[in-house]
Formats: structure tokens, C-alpha cells, sequence
């Protein structure tokens, strides 16, 4: 129970004078998925039962690979930003913090090794 | 976590059923939400059944109709019985709504009331607006300038005044805020589509020279950006207003501002 005035209740801590930055890259990752997700989808379905040397070799290819990255970093910025509102929607006090930490956590871990993995096929590793 | 189930002491039971009036021919059942903060029992839904040879067409009439013919003691607010005072906004038929301007015929059959969802029960239909209304403060719902006073009034072209069309005819029921989920899961930090609406209202208004500050106010991830646009807050206003879309506008001048 607080005695706190409704007023001062409603103007918390303030603005964050903050939001606009992931709403507008939430957009703009949509836009620029569009074409990147088509281009991905063609390139794998295109590569069903090749050989692997023929896999190696299109995913080496300067376009695919640059390509194929973008796919993954911006989609998992996407997907960053994503979870962050689901979670900030209904998860609240101490949960809210620990599901934030895990999802900036894991989509970095998982940026690093899908990047690791197209650089490796891309110089021949 | 956000509470998906009621808690214990807001569980609902069977209720009573009051008698049928004598002698009427045109009866329709009312089941309505009841609780008292007195005697400390859980809510229960009572069933009554509204003569409707003897009321008016609306489902305000009835709950009045039941009021003095029935149960004086059913609680609700009302005032003005033609949908500008916004008093009577409440559940029916599982849309928020107000009771004044929603006609019984419009539901098929039994009609079904609850207060105002996800809000602080004060007694059975009156929910406790403190915090909604102290929102709608929060965005300091008054014009604002710089420039000295003009000698007379603040003069706005038809066109400037027009782009209040929309915006101005708010009741503050809160029919839109409390049918909006992200307002039902943060509520104490989200402003809700009635509030943002009233913010718009004065950030379009031409005369108004704080536009920035205003917007500064509302940059926030839960001030502003907890609307996801599911635009439950349009089809619910009884005054046929877009919140939502007011919600869009005030996001594109954040990315219009900074681009």
C-alpha cells in the first residue's frame, strides 16, 4: 500500500526517451528479410542433393556467402528485437532481466557461430 | 509473469436468480457480475429478468429497470444516458462498450455484464479509474505555447482544425484502454490507447508549441511502444474513434523526427 499520489504513480521514473531505435530497425530488418529470406529459401531448395563440393563451392561464391550472412544477422536482430517485446510484455521484476540477459545471450552466440560457419565454408577452411 | 487465471479471491460462483416479474410476456435474462468489498465473499454473477414491455430499448434502461424494480442494490455509474459523459462504459456481451448506447436487441439472447476488464473492482460494475485518469494527466492534456498571448484568442486555420477531427470527441471511458492486452499486462507503465489518443489530440493541435517535449514524454519501450497494433482499442470505442491509428501516427513522428 502506497501513499503515493496516482499522478506520481503514472509518471513513474520517467521517459526512457528510447524505443524508437528498436521499432524502426524491427521495420527495417522486415524489409530488407523480404527479399534475403526468398534468396535464401531458392539457394537451399537449389541445393538439395547436390554433392557436397558443389555446396562448398555456390556457398563460397562471394554473393551467396555475403548474402547468406546478411540472412543471419539481420534476421536475428529481427528476432533479437522480437522476443525482447514478448518478453517485456509479460514478464515482469526479476524474471524480465534473466529472459532479457538469455535472449541478447543467445542470439549473439548464435550469430557467432552461424557467421564462423559461412566465413569457414567461405575460405575454404 | 503476467497473471493468465484469476486469482483466488476473484473466482466467480453461481449467484442468485431473482424471480420473473408477474405477468410479462417480453422477458430477457441479465446476468451481471456482482461483488461487494463488505462482506467479503468472491464475486458471483445474479441472473435477473428485465420486463421489456416496462424499459427502454437500452441495456443501461434495464440495469436502471432492475435497479428499481428488482435489486437496489446492483451498483453501477450513470449519467448522462446518451453516450457523452462515458459514465456507464462496461462490459456487455463481451465487448466493452456503453451501456447507454448499446440496445438490448443487438444481443441475441442473454446478456451478459462485467465491469470493465483487468481494472480494480470498487463494487460490482464501478470499476476504480484513478490510475487511468491520472494517465490521462500524465500526458498534460492542455495547450501549451511559447509565444506571448496573443490580445485575443489563438487563431487555427479550418484545415489545422480539422486535423483534430477524431481526436477531440474522447470521453475517457476507457472502453479502449481496458480491452487492450499490453494494457492489461503494464498497465502502471503503458499509457493505454485513450491516453495516447489525448496525447495526439494536442500533438496535432497547430496552436500547441510543446510537440517535442511532448514526444520526448512519450519515447519510451512502455509508454508508447507497448502497442503492437491489434487494434482491439478501435473496434472497441462506442464513439467510433481510431486509437490505434493515433498510436501509428505519434510512432511515424518518432521515426520522422530522428530521419
Amino acid at each position: 500500500m502506497s501513499m503515493r499520489a496516482p499522478l506520481g504513480r503514472a509518471l513513474g521514473l520517467g521517459s526512457a526517451r528510447d524505443g524508437t531505435g528498436s521499432f524502426w530497425h524491427m521495420r527495417l530488418t522486415s524489409i530488407a528479410n523480404i527479399p534475403l529470406t526468398i534468396f535464401f529459401v531458392w539457394i537451399v531448395v537449389s541445393l538439395v542433393g547436390s554433392p557436397y563440393e558443389e555446396v562448398v563451392a555456390t556457398l563460397s561464391s562471394p554473393l551467396v556467402a555475403i548474402a547468406m550472412t546478411l540472412v543471419i544477422v539481420l534476421a536475428l536482430i529481427h528476432m533479437k528485437i522480437g522476443m525482447q517485446e514478448i518478453i517485456v510484455d509479460y514478464a515482469h521484476g526479476g524474471t524480465k532481466f534473466v529472459l532479457l540477459i538469455l535472449n541478447t545471450f543467445f542470439s549473439v552466440v548464435i550469430g557467432a557461430a552461424s557467421v564462423f560457419a559461412i566465413l569457414k565454408i567461405g575460405f575454404g577452411g | 509473469m503476467v497473471q493468465f487465471t484469476l486469482p483466488k479471491n476473484s473466482t466467480m460462483s453461481e449467484g442468485k436468480v431473482w424471480p420473473k416479474p408477474e405477468g410479462a410476456k417480453n422477458v430477457r435474462e441479465y446476468r451481471i457480475y456482482r461483488w461487494n468489498p463488505d462482506d467479503g465473499a468472491n464475486p458471483r454473477i445474479d441472473t435477473y429478468h428485465v420486463d421489456e414491455d416496462d424499459c427502454g430499448p437500452m441495456v443501461l434502461d434495464a440495469l436502471i429497470w432492475i435497479k428499481n424494480h428488482v435489486d437496489p442494490t446492483l451498483t453501477f455509474r450513470r449519467s448522462c444516458r446518451e453516450g457523452i459523459c462515458g459514465s456507464c462504459a462496461m462490459n456487455i456481451d463481451g465487448t466493452n462498450t456503453l451501456a447507454c448506447t448499446k440496445g438490448a436487441d443487438e444481443i441475441a439472447a442473454v446478456v451478459k455484464i462485467y465491469p470493465l476488464p483487468h481494472m480494480q473492482v470498487v463494487k460490482d460494475l464501478v470499476p476504480d479509474m484513478t490510475n487511468f485518469y491520472a494517465q490521462h494527466r500524465s500526458i498534460e492534456p492542455w495547450l501549451k505555447t511559447v509565444t506571448p498571448e496573443p490580445q485575443t484568442e489563438w487563431l487555427q486555420s479550418v484545415e489545422d482544425r480539422e486535423k483534430l477531427d477524431g481526436l477531440y470527441e474522447c470521453i475517457l471511458c476507457a472502453c479502449c484502454s481496458t480491452s487492450c492486452p499490453s494494457y492489461w499486462w503494464n498497465s502502471e507503465r503503458y499509457l493505454g490507447p485513450a491516453a495516447l489518443l489525448q496525447a495526439e489530440r494536442w500533438i496535432v493541435d497547430s496552436r500547441d508549441e510543446a510537440t517535442g517535449e511532448r514526444l520526448d514524454e512519450l519515447e519510451d519501450p512502455f509508454r508508447l511502444y507497448r502497442c503492437h497494433t491489434i487494434m482491439n482499442c478501435t473496434q472497441a470505442c462506442p464513439k467510433g474513434l481510431n486509437p490505434a491509428k493515433a498510436i501509428a501516427d505519434i510512432k511515424k513522428k518518432m521515426v520522422e523526427r530522428r530521419l
